[in-house]
């Protein structure tokens, strides 16, 4: 059993008990525990089951490398899977879950996988479920999703909320340790703006476990004065609870502030990105400790040496009564005194190393324990819970020299560098032979924007284990001057590389030998993937999942590599590693989407008019980032019924349309005249001052990408409309070509889309409609079709256009945007017993269908060129030169076989489904069906009482009165008749009354 | 006047710090030759303000004149007197090429105001606002959108962004004002 | 994430205020020109792993377009200069030089 201890436990505070609940269970810990420590301290050892095997794991590390230790916390809105116990506070009120277990934690069913672990090799997936194919969709993918997979999705809404923050810093040190406080002390001296950032809450990192001695004093107290010191200078930022998630180009590094995870509910952001830009970093973030590989080291109960200390040191938690240490090297020696210490049994330190260890080996010794040199552990025995060591010659193939009954095991492979932020961005690693580590190559560190490098390790980071050492590195790393910290420790002997334990152990152990325990990848299963023609680590990793948990390989990347050098038989520097990617350990989603979510997930842009229509019963449709009525309910209307009511109201009578949305681009210069003539297909210079032409945009390529209608406001300006979604790309096009092909030529641009609400009121009223506002000649002799008026209308300062894209009768009116409602209201009360009510984009588009007006993205889509739209008329013969019109001289662009806009009439009346195609003779090189034109805009017309198509056909034009076939769903054809694109009103007379 | 709604008319929100927006102003955009003598005589002779220096902002009697880019200004004058500006501009920059327009009803106008307005803005715009100036202007994004910010006050800015999403941007500046959030003591 | 300062208003922008354009200095062929001169102005890019140069636009700033030169490889930035150029200027093709010895020029 696990226990809490009678006395001790730097970071807790007994005066303040903790209730929570695991499995149901209620439990009880201490303000400063953390979800890890404070299961142990109530007993619980076994905390979940792993992802494969299904095999009992317990707690196995006190940090961010913890790879068994996951539990889903929290309820409701605030449940989250997959919380990793060792770096998670404990709160009062916590409700915990242990994970991947069924019916429960105790009894597994899925625990016959382990039974069968044989027929569950490396790369099983790949074997098992390749034929026959139809299997897969059937069979093997839904069975596999239901038994993959850690924890449970959240399924309520997220009640917390996140954000971002943007911060700028000269240097950012990563890591609260000493390394940390002494760089950032020396960077703080200099005047450097300095970030300092902790991941968990408390500073200090594993000196002040470890009992260093600095500046002759105790490593605990040395912090304090260092935090004081820090906390004096106005130029330095400390931040605890704050991981560096990620590091990237040009010293930007997203740092995860946790910031209420320990007080949830408190009304404050749960979690914080800081989005950091550091003109330099200093990782200082420490080291890890390997486990060792051997038989049974995954049994709940076996420990790296470094988290038996800290339970200890740290909470007061002992994780069992009796520790067997089995370690490569002399720092896990430290974990015997602080067992001894605490009035614990430690029946045996058993090292590799045939030589033993030194000074610390040897302080244990006059401690009474017994030291087995040369010795390893050839299996754990137990179940849910270790009961013993079997030892071994760590030289030989296992067999058994004695049997010592413990119920922990205290492991130490040695430690590895965390390296993650040097790697994220392209730092090399150098592997070290003498400490057995790889650890960041400073001649190959990441690069900024300058060329020099951004990123420095110090300390533990950058493979300095002693502590003298490490300050000495943290401390020049920083550029400091004078002499840096004192530290003192006792000296180590070297360490020796232990891959597998015992070293020539058979095939049977090794199967036993766990490498990621989470993902029940084992020492056999990469020996396998090297058999099988795995050389690259990059490759082995995906084709065993070594390293692919949540916990990313943290504890078990090197040894992995390690025995795959060894498989394979060369070097562990030619193997290298897997690649470091950020984030270091996971973010939650919630801090990644920041304040975005909700009614403020994407911006959503609103027309001045946009309250009075979210009143009258708009059914909105997106366009682009605005929200556009597509049409206005009213009580028991359908949305077919409605938009018909609103057609038939715009032929019979009035209506309003919010066109507030178009584009308005001024341009304006002596040179806007040649420039217009570039930008689109039509000439512009020769538009008379007052009058409006309709245009086309094409880009290089030819194709057509916007249209409008641009109005000549006076001798050297001209206002050009654009679509709704075009209006800030076809200005920022402008712009580009002004500034970058032009740039001699005198024009000025200004995007003036919001400036003005832009009301369109069409139909046979509309006329009377303005007159009854008054204050402006509207009559067809003052104010002729294709021109535009400015004046006072009804008391608004208003600009008038006469244009149509209904075919009716039709103005369109700008105002200022803040007068928009007014103006909009005032329309609509005039025009009362005129008939006078909105209408819809839906209803706006059957319009100009029923006259055969293209809409762009309809009849285009990137690939069409005016031309095929028999828009002829619109292309300039005159012009040497627009935008497009060298693209559209290509052999493929005046090609008489291309697909050309027509009018669709169903032989049946039906409307025909929009995108259909229609088939011609004989199939392709792919056996499909050959096509020779499709739909591009289909709608039922309420004016002629049936369906109306635009299409797309292969010389079309050329085949009025054919009819074609569209195979829709189910095998049905629909036939089709080629007709002119213009269904109603041919002649234009209703526009231009 | 009494037509002309601001978009938000007049929303504001107490957090941190207090979110508002500010009513409508009048705002001419001016572009031309920023160094040519007959812009700098006109910009002074309708604010009474110098061109600024590149992105400053000359602020005073309740009108102000940003520096937008090289070759353009915004021109910020009562609501009621932006016509009036455009066309005292139009006249005296007659026979030089440049370009006047309106945009006072294009344009929302927040105030953030507090002892830490410039935390809200931290959490919004990838702006150093540790190294920020008065008298300075910039153009960058809050959020998803595009937006300007200056200090108008001893604990103030005033945000500019487009009229449309006004309500996004408050829903930003609410969200970011909140009690408990804020990001230094 | 890039930073590259704008050489119109001296803002040091980070990449999400700016939008990409492409290659730089490319010379446009318009009516006139040949089959091939069209192709190379319309599709053929350098795409070099190592010194490029690129257009980029100050979109949530000062809204001017301005060319970078940098290394596609390393992301360091050699410097930035206005648009209304048709070569990079000589201090910046120095200072390449000075630090890509192999660089074998921009043309």
């Amino acid at each position: 059993m696990s226990t809490r201890l009678q006395k001790g436990g730097r970071l807790i505070d007994r005066s303040k008990p903790l209730q929570f609940t695991f499995n149901g269970r209620r439990m009880s810990g201490y303000a400063g525990d953390t979800l890890a420590s404070a299961l142990l301290g109530a007993g619980q050892m076994l905390v979940g089951r792993s992802f494969k095997y299904h095999r009992p794991r317990g707690i196995m590390a006190s940090g961010a490398e913890e790879p068994n230790a996951l539990v889903g916390l929290g309820e409701g809105g605030r449940f989250e899977p997959n919380q990793r116990t060792t770096t998670t506070e404990l709160f009062d009120g916590a409700v915990l879950e242990s994970q991947n277990h069924w019916p429960s934690l105790e009894f597994d069913i899925g625990a016959i996988n382990n039974r069968l672990a044989r027929l569950f090799p490396a790369g099983f997936y790949y074997k098992t479920f390749m034929f026959p194919r139809f299997a897969w969709k059937h069979v093997f993918e839904p069975v596999i999703r239901r038994s993959a997979g850690l924890g449970k999705a959240p399924r309520h809404r997220d009640e917390d909320r996140y954000e971002h923050a943007y911060a700028f810093c000269d240097l950012l040190v990563v890591g609260g340790g000493i390394a940390g406080l002494t760089a950032a002390l020396a960077a703080g001296r200099q005047g450097k703006r300095v970030w300092l950032v902790e991941q968990t809450p408390h500073w200090g990192g594993r000196a002040v476990v470890d009992g260093a001695q600095i500046d002759g004093m105790e490593a605990d107290a040395w912090v304090r004065q260092a935090l004081q010191t820090l906390r004096a200078m106005p130029n330095v930022t400390l931040r605890e609870r704050t991981m560096a998630a990620g590091l990237y180009d040009h010293g930007y590094v997203l740092l995860y502030e946790r910031v209420a995870d320990h007080t949830p509910g408190d009304g404050r952001p749960r979690h914080r990105l800081w989005r950091m830009r550091a003109g330099h970093v200093i990782t200082a973030t420490g080291a890890i400790e390997r486990p060792l590989a051997f038989a049974g080291n995954d049994i709940p109960g076996v420990m790296l040496a470094s988290a038996v200390r800290d339970y200890v040191v740290n909470w007061a938690v002992s994780p069992g009564d009796r520790t067997v240490i089995v370690t490569n090297n002399d720092d896990a020696y430290r974990t015997a005194l602080v067992l001894l210490d605490a009035g614990l049994s430690v029946p045996a330190v058993i090292d590799a190393r045939p030589g033993g260890g030194g000074e610390l080996a040897q302080a244990v010794r006059e401690r009474g324990v017994r030291v087995l040199d040369g010795k390893g552990v050839a299996q754990v025995k137990g179940g849910k819970r270790v009961t013993g060591v079997s030892v071994c010659n760590h030289a030989g193939e296992g067999a058994e020299i004695e049997f010592i009954p413990c119920d922990v095991v205290a492991m130490s492979g040695g430690w590895s560098p965390v390296v993650h932020l040097w790697s994220h961005c392209g730092g090399k690693l150098i592997w070290d032979e003498e400490r057995a580590m790889f650890r960041p190559d400073p001649n190959r560190p990441p690069t900024g924007a300058d060329g020099q490098a951004m990123v420095t390790a110090a300390g533990a980071a950058n493979g300095m284990l002693l502590v003298q050492e490490v300050l000495e590195d943290a401390h020049s790393a920083a550029g400091g001057t004078g002499a840096a910290p004192g530290g003192f420790c006792a000296a180590e002997e070297r360490i020796l590389p232990v891959w597998i334990m015992p070293q020539g152990a058979g095939p049977e152990l090794r199967a036993k030998m766990w490498l990621d325990p989470q993902n029940d990848v084992k020492v056999s299963d990469v020996e396998l993937a090297a058999r099988e023609g795995y050389e690259s680590v990059e490759h082995t990793k995906r084709y065993t999942t070594l390293g692919m948990a949540t916990d990313q390989g943290k504890v078990s990347n090197i040894n992995g590599l390690a025995v795959l050098s060894q498989a394979l038989n060369r070097p562990i520097p030619e193997t290298g590693t897997t690649t470091f990617r950020p984030p270091y350990t996971p973010i939650s989603m919630g801090a990644i989407a920041g304040e975005a979510r909700g009614e403020i997930f994407q911006p959503m842009r609103r027309t001045p008019m946009h309250g009075w229509h979210e009143t009258h019963g708009a059914h909105f449709e997106p366009v682009g980032q605005w929200r556009r009525p597509y049409c206005y309910l009213r009580t028991g209307e359908g949305i077919q019924d409605a938009v018909n009511r609103e057609i038939r109201n715009v032929r019979n009578a009035v209506g309003l349309l919010d066109a507030s949305t178009l584009g308005k681009i001024l341009v304006k210069g002596p040179d806007a005249g040649r420039f217009l003539d570039k930008m689109y297909t039509n000439m512009m210079s020769t538009l008379p001052v007052g009058k409006c032409r309709y245009g086309l945009m094409c880009n290089e390529n030819g194709f057509l990408m916007d249209d409008g209608v641009v109005v000549r406001l006076s001798e050297d300006s001209w206002l050009c409309h654009t679509t709704t979604g075009g209006a800030d790309r076809i200005h920022a096009w402008m712009e580009d070509w002004l500034q970058c092909e032009w740039w001699d030529w005198k024009v000025y641009t200004a995007n003036l889309t919001e400036q003005y609400a832009q009301i369109a009121v069409a139909g046979p009223n509309a006329r009377a409609l303005l007159e009854r506002l008054g204050g402006m000649d509207v009559s067809k002799e003052a104010f002729p079709f294709m021109t535009w008026r400015e004046g006072t209308l009804g008391g608004f300062r208003a600009r008038v256009y006469r244009i149509s894209f209904s075919g009716e009768l039709s103005y369109e009116i700008a105002v200022p945007a803040s007068e928009g409602l007014a103006l909009w209201q005032a329309l609509l009360e005039a025009g009362e017993d005129l008939g006078v009510a909105p209408y819809g984009t839906e209803a706006m588009h059957v319009l100009r269908a029923e006259k055969g007006f293209i809409m762009i993205g309809d009849e285009t889509d990137g690939t069409v060129i005016p031309q095929d739209l028999g828009l002829d008329w619109a292309i300039s013969k005159k012009k040497e030169d627009y935008l497009g019109k060298r693209a559209q001289q290509r052999p493929y662009m005046v090609s008489p076989e291309r697909w050309r806009l027509v009018g669709l009439e169903t032989l049946d009346g039906s409307v025909l489904p929009d995108g259909a195609y229609a088939v011609d003779e004989g199939y392709n090189a792919n056996g499909q069906r050959n096509m020779q034109g499709r739909v591009t805009s289909s709608y039922y017309s309420p004016t002629l009482d049936r369906g109306i198509a635009l299409g797309l056909v292969r010389r079309g034009p050329e085949r009025m009165g054919e009819v074609l076939e569209f195979p829709v769903d189910g095998g049905r054809v629909i036939k089709a008749r080629i007709v002119d694109p213009v269904f109603y009103d041919k002649e234009g007379e209703r526009q231009n009354v | 006047m009494s037509k002309a709604v601001s978009a938000l008319q007049g929303e504001k929100h107490a957090g941190f710090v207090e979110v508002a927006e500010a009513g409508l102003r009048g705002m001419v955009t001016l572009r031309g030759d920023l160094g040519a003598s007959k812009v700098k005589k006109a910009v002074k002779a309708v604010t009474g303000l110098p061109v600024p220096a590149q992105r400053r902002i000359e602020i005073a009697d309740g009108k102000a004149v940003a520096w937008m880019s090289p070759d353009e200004l915004l021109l910020m004058v009562p609501y009621g007197d932006a016509p009036a500006t455009v066309e005292a501009l139009q006249q005296a920059l007659a026979g030089e090429h440049h370009l006047v327009a309106d945009v006072s009803d294009a344009r929302a106008v927040f105030t953030i105001r507090g002892e830490k307005a410039h935390q809200v803005l931290m959490k919004l715009c990838p702006v150093d606002m540790e190294r920020f100036e008065e008298g300075e202007i910039r153009r960058t994004r809050a959020a998803q959108v595009a937006a300007a910010f200056w200090k108008s006050g001893p604990e103030e800015f005033t945000l500019v962004s487009f009229r449309s999403v006004a309500a996004y941007v408050m829903g930003l500046l609410e969200v970011s004002s909140r009690p408990g959030s804020e990001l230094f003591e | 994430m890039l930073i590259l300062e704008c050489p119109y208003c001296g803002v040091k922008a980070e990449e999400t205020e700016l939008t990409p354009g492409g290659e730089a200095h490319l010379k446009r062929a318009g009516p006139g020109s040949s089959d091939d001169e069209f192709e190379a102005y319309l599709f053929m890019r350098k795409n070099p792993k190592g010194v490029h140069f690129e257009r980029w636009r100050h979109s949530h700033g000062c809204g001017k377009w301005f060319h970078a030169a940098r290394c596609t490889a390393t992301l360091e930035v050699f410097g930035t200069y206005p648009a209304q150029t048709t070569e990079p200027p000589k201090d910046i093709q120095d200072r390449i030089r000075a630090k890509r010895p192999d660089w074998e020029g921009w043309a």
